[in-house]
């Protein structure tokens, strides 16, 4: 039975299901990067989701909205970074706080655009590749932003591996102090990785309502940020390994529903806890070793930076 | 002590004042009140049941006040929301969700003098609790008949969203029409274990396309199995669910969509009998199960993907349910095992389709358990 | 120039006053965010802070604040030890869930028997429930160096899938028609945690909140252990010389806000909730991390700030209730509150001070 599912389609469907949480992972593994751990994804994503959804309606343009999710979503994010880089918050409360605002706040945004359906996305034409056997099928048949979100894998990849900028960004996230007192603007480069991430967390959210569902209801992101911050341990903060991670996570669930749909009994439940206990089980692995650590979970973790001098 | 007598005299004042008098001759004006366990703006049950709380304003006008709570938990949350609505003056509380049924007869313990009513529950544990619950299999048996007749592959789809009797309840009828009405039918379940969760519902509706499935019906309530349904371009076709999901009946360019009908949930005619009999005295307790001929179990309107025949055939199967002619689990139906369940004629009893936890012939697979 | 400088020790003044500017700051904003809605702010304000303590159905909600109150001060003391040592527990969610499981699978072995042992015995399993989830991220961070905030958060959702898995599978109640969910506990007297004093709120669950806080301010300001958490969290150095043991601090730390968590989740579902559900988590978890930073990870200022919680919970029922407000507004309105809170803490930690900092470049 389970020779039925054909791996062709399960990788062209996993690769969907994957982007919304593959685009608000892959930006906040940079807010971590850079040292800063904000817990607010899930409320960026369904506000991302809600304001692009009325972006694109409004206009008629898909572009338009996922512009207008990403901005929704660095608006967020502003938010937090005003409440922890300036006024010196917790991180951990206040980026539950901002899920919880998100939440109510996207309800009431979007009151009235139920039961509407936004203007489709297009599928990029890749002319001839796209006719190729399998993989055309598998790899080459999407819409435009799924390739959008592997692009901007790689550029988050190559930006932190080999710009300056990235650099100093590891280095803020490594050690505030030290960069601060190399004449880096700690806070500054903190506020712009931060809105970075939540400008991708408004494009996940965005890809929810635009593509992936695609409609606006209440709390329609149903959980999707979590576990976008699951994606990042599990990844160690690599860029790779967070699409690795999005298309594991993603992957369990569509795997699930084919082998149901195959009509292969699984014990779905168990199933679905597996992605967790893989994660802890990598975080283990990778903190066992304390040098390799030291390359991968950023220091500054979660902790505010004051300019004491 | 001073608190327990403090609550006591409070709800005995209000019984007294509002509900205590209604019951011998009715009462000019009711305070209805609803309890939902999801936000209004789902898009599916809870909105329906919104829907069915506007109707009794809208048939009543002033005599009538309505109020309502959204995203009530469950459990505590929900005995408290509704203690505090007993309080507020409600005369008739709806409390929409299974989960609140202990919470519901509690309550309802304590203020015996204000009705409740408790959505898809079996417990009446006072004389002023009422349980009401609509037949939705009814629907599942028309829209049934309409995936057998219209599949290419002979593969039809359940997105199922947990292993309970409903769901099964739904499972069998649409299986068992969809046999009727095409015997070399196959039926692919999945089970979504959520309620609502548009990306997984999504989810769950490619696999079973990806299985060369083409026609689903889904027991989740977002649109979202509609939408990937289209992606298939004329080659797939769906169902509403709890609503109309009247966005997906045409495509942009005019021909038709992938929702080619839908079963909507009416709650507004119960909701308008009750509250009416409130007002004129002749309200009593009930157990109320009702379908297509009170008008609680509506199909949508059926768009032209489904060729006329065949929309004739579902339109008669309507009109003879309506009717009470035909009740869509009538024999000769055996259990999956094999085993006689129905004999020829004989028609399925409410107790066993309540509590149904066996698919019937011809369905693959097991029930989770 | 408009500049921050942290003050030495956190001034008392501002630790007192700041709670109640954020408040009144959150009355203004959501008084906007209601007018804006098209309902009177100052009744939907007054609905939601006033009417539940002092309304004209006061005596039922005022018990109902402690019920509402309970579970999240009661976790949110557990996670204070940690949070003053820098031990981050954020999985409470998940050893709310195992304890709940645990308390309720040890009642429903017991099922009929009417015996008083019943119930101590689900408060003991519900506690080890709770130290056994939270052990693990301390097992894994003493021997491994694993982060504990992530390894917890992790926990927080296989513990929803195992609460999934046992509302469908091993605790459901074989009379339940099919349907999820366990056996209620309320109706089984001896696993029944019943309010102590009819409509008072009072269940044990409530009394263990209060001495939760009683113990934690003496522990905290009197006994070695709290002198060793706040020189732990105060100055990580320091402690390593005044004799502090980072693995067994860890595991004081993450044991008792498990335990604690794991009893919150027992009380519950013996108690308000009475069943294993599929949705039995409503969140008191995560909730509770946001009430110990606003009670400043002080037990009483936790009392205060659980209380604080609660009646947004309660009063924003009301108001949707009388005034018909969108659930959606009482969540911004709560989420602005925390926001307000948060911010206006930094008067207690930093002096706002004007001009150039002396010696700077």
């Amino acid at each position: 039975m389970i020779g039925s599912i054909d791996p062709v389609l399960l990788v062209a469907s996993l690769m969907i299901a994957s982007t919304p949480i593959l685009l608000a992972a892959i930006g906040e593994m940079v807010v971590e990067k850079a040292g800063v751990l904000n817990l607010g994804v899930e409320g960026m994503m369904i506000v991302g989701a809600i304001c692009g959804f009325i972006a694109a309606v409004k206009t008629g343009s898909p572009l338009a909205g996922f512009l207008g999710g990403a901005l929704a979503g660095a608006a967020m994010a502003a938010l937090f970074a005003l409440l922890t880089q300036v006024f010196q918050s917790n991180q951990v409360a206040t980026g539950l706080a901002l899920t919880l605002f998100g939440l109510g706040l996207s309800s009431l945004i979007g009151q009235g655009y139920n039961g509407i359906r936004p203007p489709a996305t297009a599928r990029l034409d890749l002319g001839p590749l796209s006719d190729i056997p399998v993989l055309g099928r598998m790899l080459f048949s999407h819409d435009w932003m799924v390739y959008a979100s592997l692009g901007l894998v790689a550029a988050v990849w190559a930006f932190l591996r080999y710009s300056r900028a990235g650099l100093i960004l590891r280095a803020v996230g490594e050690s505030h102090d030290a960069a601060h007192a190399l004449g880096y603007r700690v806070v500054r480069i903190r506020v712009l990785a931060l809105m970075f991430g939540g400008a991708c967390a408004g494009l996940g959210g965005a890809y929810l309502s635009l593509v992936r569902v695609p409609q606006w209801t209440e709390g329609m992101t149903a959980g999707a940020g979590w576990i976008a911050l699951a994606i990042v341990v599990f990844a160690s903060w690599k860029a790779g390994r967070v699409l690795l991670g999005a298309y594991l996570f993603g992957g369990v669930t569509v795997l699930q529903l084919n082998l149901q749909a195959a009509g292969v009994a699984i014990p779905v439940q168990y199933l679905s806890m597996a992605p967790y206990l893989i994660t802890i089980l990598v975080l283990v692995v990778i903190s066992a070793d304390r040098s390799r650590v030291a390359l991968n979970a950023p220091a500054m973790l979660g902790r505010n930076f004051h300019a004491s001098r | 002590m001073k608190r327990r007598v403090l609550l006591a005299t409070a709800a005995m004042g209000l019984g007294l004042a509002t509900g205590g008098a209604a019951f011998a001759q009715g009462m000019d004006n009711v305070k209805a009140c609803f309890v939902y366990v999801g936000p209004i703006g789902d898009g599916g049950w809870t909105y329906q049941h919104h829907q069915g709380a506007l109707a009794v304003k809208e048939a009543y006008g002033d005599k009538v006040e309505i109020a309502w709570q959204e995203s009530v938990p469950e459990g505590a949350d929900g005995e408290r929301v509704m203690t505090q609505m007993a309080l507020s003056g409600c005369n008739i509380i709806f409390t929409t969700s299974f989960g609140y049924m202990d919470a519901t007869n509690a309550v309802a313990g304590k203020f015996p003098d204000i009705k409740f009513e408790h959505a898809t529950g079996y417990k009446r544990e006072h004389p002023n609790v009422s349980t009401y619950n609509a037949r939705f299999y009814e629907g599942r048996a028309v829209v049934g008949h309409i995936a057998g007749k219209m599949t290419k592959t002979n593969k039809i789809g359940y997105l199922a969203s947990f292993p309970i009797p409903e769901v099964i309840m739904g499972i069998n009828a649409y299986f068992h029409h969809a046999k009727l009405a095409n015997p070399d039918v196959e039926l692919v379940v999945t089970w979504a274990y959520t309620w609502y969760d548009p990306a997984k519902e999504a989810d769950a509706a490619r696999a079973m396309l990806d299985q060369g499935v083409d026609v689903i019906t889904a027991h989740t309530d977002s649109t979202a199995p509609l939408a990937e349904i289209a992606k298939e371009g004329g080659n797939a076709w769906g169902f509403g669910q709890a609503s109309d999901m009247a966005a997906f009946m045409t495509n942009d360019d005019g021909s038709p969509g992938p929702r080619v009908a839908s079963i909507i949930d009416e709650w507004a005619p119960y909701y308008v009998k009750r509250v009416g009999a409130l007002m004129d005295g002749s309200y009593e307790q009930i157990d109320s199960w009702a379908g297509m001929p009170e008008g609680e179990v509506v199909i949508g309107e059926m768009n032209d993907a489904i060729p006329a025949d065949v929309k004739a055939e579902a339109q008669a199967m309507i009109d003879a349910i309506t009717a009470g002619d035909y009740h869509p689990f009538t024999g000769p139906i055996n259990r999956q095992d094999g085993s006689a369940w129905l004999a020829e004629g004989e028609v399925a009893d409410d107790g066993t389709l309540l509590g149904m936890t066996f698919y019937i012939e011809g369905i693959t697979g097991d029930i989770p358990q | 120039m408009i500049r921050l400088e942290r003050r030495p020790t956190p001034s008392r003044f501002w630790t007192g006053a700041t709670p109640v500017l954020a408040v009144i700051a959150t009355m203004i904003a959501g008084g906007i965010l209601f007018a804006a809605l098209g309902k009177n702010p100052v009744e939907a304000i007054r609905t939601i802070f006033w009417d539940p303590l002092f309304g004209q159905f006061a005596s039922y909600s005022r018990p109902q604040l402690l019920v509402k109150a309970a579970p999240l001060i009661l976790i949110a003391v557990g996670l204070s030890f940690g949070f003053r040592a820098g031990i981050w527990n954020i999985g409470a969610e998940g050893q709310y869930i195992i304890g709940a499981i645990f308390g309720a699978a040890m009642a429903l072995a017991f099922y009929p028997m009417d015996a008083v042992i019943v119930f101590p015995l689900m408060v003991l399993a519900g506690a080890a429930g709770g130290l056994a989830w939270a052990m693990i991220p301390a097992v894994l961070k003493i021997r491994f160096n694993t982060s504990e905030i992530l390894v917890s958060l992790m926990l927080v959702y296989v513990a929803g899938h195992i609460l999934s898995a046992m509302a469908f599978g091993a605790l459901r109640n074989p009379e339940g028609m099919g349907f999820p969910g366990s056996r209620n506990l309320q109706q089984y007297p001896a696993a029944h945690n019943a309010e102590l004093i009819a409509g008072s709120g009072l269940h044990w669950g409530t009394v263990t909140a209060f001495l939760a806080v009683i113990v934690a301010y003496v522990v905290m300001q009197r006994h070695i252990l709290g002198f060793q958490i706040r020189v732990a969290g105060e100055a990580p150095r320091a402690a390593r010389f005044a004799g502090v043991n980072p693995a067994r601090l860890t595991a004081i730390c993450l044991g008792t806000s498990g335990a604690l968590a794991g009893l919150a989740g027992l009380f519950e579902v013996s108690g308000p909730s009475g069943q294993i559900t599929p949705d039995f988590a409503s969140g008191y978890g995560f909730t509770a991390i946001i009430v110990a930073f606003l009670g400043r990870l002080n037990p009483l200022g936790i009392l205060l700030a659980g209380l604080l919680m609660a009646l947004t919970y309660i009063g924003g029922e009301l108001a949707q209730l009388t005034l018909a407000l969108p659930a959606a507004a009482i969540q911004a309105f709560q989420g602005m509150l925390l926001f307000f809170l948060l911010a206006f803490d930094m008067l207690s930690n930093f002096r706002i001070r004007i001009g150039r900092p002396e010696g700077a470049q």
